[in-house]
C-alpha cells in the first residue's frame, strides 16, 4: 500500500499555487508596458519559462537515463519518463506562445532561426521518445531502449543548434547578454526571474504528482495480480 | 574485435549478395523519391542545380531508412538476434560490423543513383568529384551510426518498422543539413564548405562513440 497523505506533495503544490499568483501580479500589474512591442510582450514571462522548463525538463531526462543504465533501477526510469511528458507539454506551449508573439511584433507566424528550429526539432524528438515508450510492451527492455534515445537525444541538441545556427540566423541578440544599453528594464528582469522560479516549482510539483500516478497504477495492477490469483 | 567487426560484415554482405533485399528496397524507393520531385516540382536545369543537393539528400535519407530497417528485421525474422547475443564477443564489435554494413549499402545505392540524378535533372556531378565522395562517405557513416542503433531498437517495438524513420530523422537533422551544404559546393555553388565537413566529422565520431558504447545495452537481454 502506498502512503495517502503526502505533506510534501501539499506543501509544493500550495507553494507553487502561491508563487503563480505572485508572478501573475507581477506580469500584468508589476512589470511596465513595453514601450515598442505594448501589452503583448507580457506573453514573453510565459514564452521564456516555457522555454527554460522544456530544456530543464530534457536535460534531467538525459540525467535520468544516464542513471538508470548505471545503476538500474525502475525509479529512474519512471522519472525520466515523467519529465519527458512535462518537458513536451512546456516544449509544445512554446511552441503556441512564441507565434501569438511573433505575429504581431514581427509580421509572421513562424521563421526558421536557430532558436525556434531547435524547439521544434527538440519537441519532435521528444514526441518519438514518448512515442517509442508508448510502442514497447516489455517494461526492462523499454526502460533501456528510452534510455539510451534519451541520452542520444540529449546529445544532438548542440549539434543540431549550430548546423541550424550556421544555416540561417535572423533572430534578434539575447536581449540580457548582450553590451549595457541592451539590458532588461530591472522590473522586467525581477518579473523574469520570478517566473522562472514558478515554473521550476511548477516542474516539480507535476514530477511529484506523475510519480504518485505511477504509483498508484502499479498499485492497480498488483491488486489486479492479486485478484485473478485469487480467483 | 575485429575478427567480431569483420564476421558481421561479411555475414551482412554475403547475405546481401544473395538476396540484394536491402539494395533493392532502397534503390527504388530513392529513385522514385527522385522521379516525384520531378513532377512535382518541375524543375528546370539552373533550378535543379540550385536544389538538386536537397533532392539528393532526402532521396538518399528516405531509402536509407530502408536499407537500416532490413539491417535488424533480418535478424529478428530468423531469431539470430539471439545467436548475436550469444556471441562471445565484445557487443561493439557487433555494432561496428553492422554499422559497416550499412554505410557500404547505403553508399553503393547513392553511388549508382548519382549518374541517374545528373541525368534525369541535367545537373553535372564531376565539378568536384573527391569533395562528392567525401560528403556520401561522411553523411553516410553519420545516417547509419545512429540508425543502426534504432534499427536494432525499432525491431523490438510493437510499431516495428515504422518507427525508425520517425526516431531517426529529427535526430540526423545535422547530418541532413551539413550533406546537403557540402554537396552543394561539391556541385559546384560557389560556398565556403569548411564548416560543414567539420560539422559531419564531428558528428560522426560523436555518435559512432556513444552508439558504440550504448549497443550492449541494447542487446543484451
Amino acid at each position: 500500500m502506498i502512503e495517502r497523505k503526502d505533506t510534501i506533495g501539499t506543501v509544493l503544490t500550495a507553494i507553487t499555487a502561491v508563487a503563480m499568483i505572485v508572478s501573475l501580479y507581477m506580469v500584468f500589474l508589476f512589470a511596465p508596458r513595453e514601450a515598442t512591442m505594448g501589452d503583448v510582450q507580457r506573453i514573453f514571462y510565459f514564452h521564456v519559462p516555457s522555454a527554460w522548463l522544456a530544456f530543464f525538463a530534457f536535460f534531467l531526462v538525459f540525467v535520468f537515463s544516464f542513471l538508470y543504465l548505471l545503476r538500474g533501477g525502475r525509479r529512474w526510469d519512471t522519472l525520466a519518463a515523467a519529465s519527458a511528458e512535462i518537458g513536451v507539454l512546456f516544449c509544445t506551449l512554446v511552441l503556441v506562445t512564441g507565434p501569438i508573439w511573433a505575429k504581431p511584433v514581427w509580421g509572421v507566424w513562424w521563421t526558421w532561426d536557430a532558436r525556434l528550429t531547435l524547439t521544434l526539432v527538440l519537441w519532435l524528438i521528444y514526441v518519438a521518445y514518448l512515442m517509442l515508450r508508448h510502442y514497447m510492451a516489455d517494461p526492462e527492455r523499454r526502460a533501456t531502449f528510452a534510455a539510451v534515445l534519451g541520452i542520444i537525444g540529449f546529445i544532438d541538441v548542440p549539434l543540431v543548434y549550430f548546423s541550424i545556427r550556421w544555416w540561417r540566423t535572423q533572430h534578434p541578440q539575447p536581449v540580457m547578454a548582450g553590451g549595457d544599453d541592451s539590458g532588461l528594464e530591472p522590473a522586467m528582469l525581477a518579473t523574469l526571474l520570478v517566473c522562472i522560479g514558478t515554473f521550476t516549482l511548477l516542474y516539480l510539483t507535476l514530477l511529484r504528482y506523475r510519480l504518485k500516478l505511477q504509483a498508484l497504477r502499479d498499485e492497480v495492477d498488483t491488486l489486479q495480480d492479486r485478484l485473478e490469483q485469487a480467483g | 574485435m575485429w575478427r567480431a567487426i569483420t564476421t558481421i560484415l561479411w555475414k551482412d554482405l554475403k547475405i546481401e549478395l544473395q538476396t540484394k533485399e536491402a539494395f533493392g528496397a532502397s534503390f527504388v524507393f530513392s529513385l522514385m523519391v527522385l522521379v516525384i520531385f520531378n513532377f512535382t516540382l518541375d524543375l528546370t536545369s539552373e533550378e535543379a542545380l540550385k536544389m538538386g543537393a536537397g533532392f539528393l539528400w532526402i532521396s538518399f535519407a528516405f531509402g536509407g531508412v530502408l536499407a537500416l530497417n532490413r539491417s535488424f528485421a533480418l535478424e529478428r525474422d530468423e531469431n539470430c538476434v539471439q545467436g548475436l547475443q550469444l556471441m562471445p564477443v565484445d557487443r561493439g564489435g557487433i555494432y561496428l560490423g553492422k554499422c559497416l554494413a550499412n554505410v557500404i549499402f547505403m553508399l553503393v545505392t547513392e553511388i549508382i543513383l548519382l549518374p541517374l540524378f545528373a541525368v534525369f535533372f541535367n545537373v553535372d556531378i564531376t565539378a568536384r568529384p573527391l569533395y562528392l565522395l567525401a560528403v556520401l562517405f561522411l553523411g553516410s557513416v553519420g545516417f547509419s551510426s545512429v540508425g543502426t542503433l534504432f534499427s536494432a531498437i525499432a525491431v523490438h517495438t510493437r510499431m516495428r518498422e515504422v518507427i525508425l524513420p520517425i526516431l531517426l530523422l529529427p535526430v540526423t537533422i545535422p547530418v541532413l543539413i551539413a550533406a546537403v551544404e557540402a554537396t552543394a559546393f561539391a556541385l559546384g555553388a560557389d560556398t565556403d564548405p569548411s564548416f560543414w565537413f567539420r560539422l559531419l566529422i564531428v558528428y560522426d565520431v560523436i555518435f559512432v562513440t556513444v552508439s558504440f558504447l550504448t549497443f550492449g545495452y541494447i542487446l543484451q537481454e
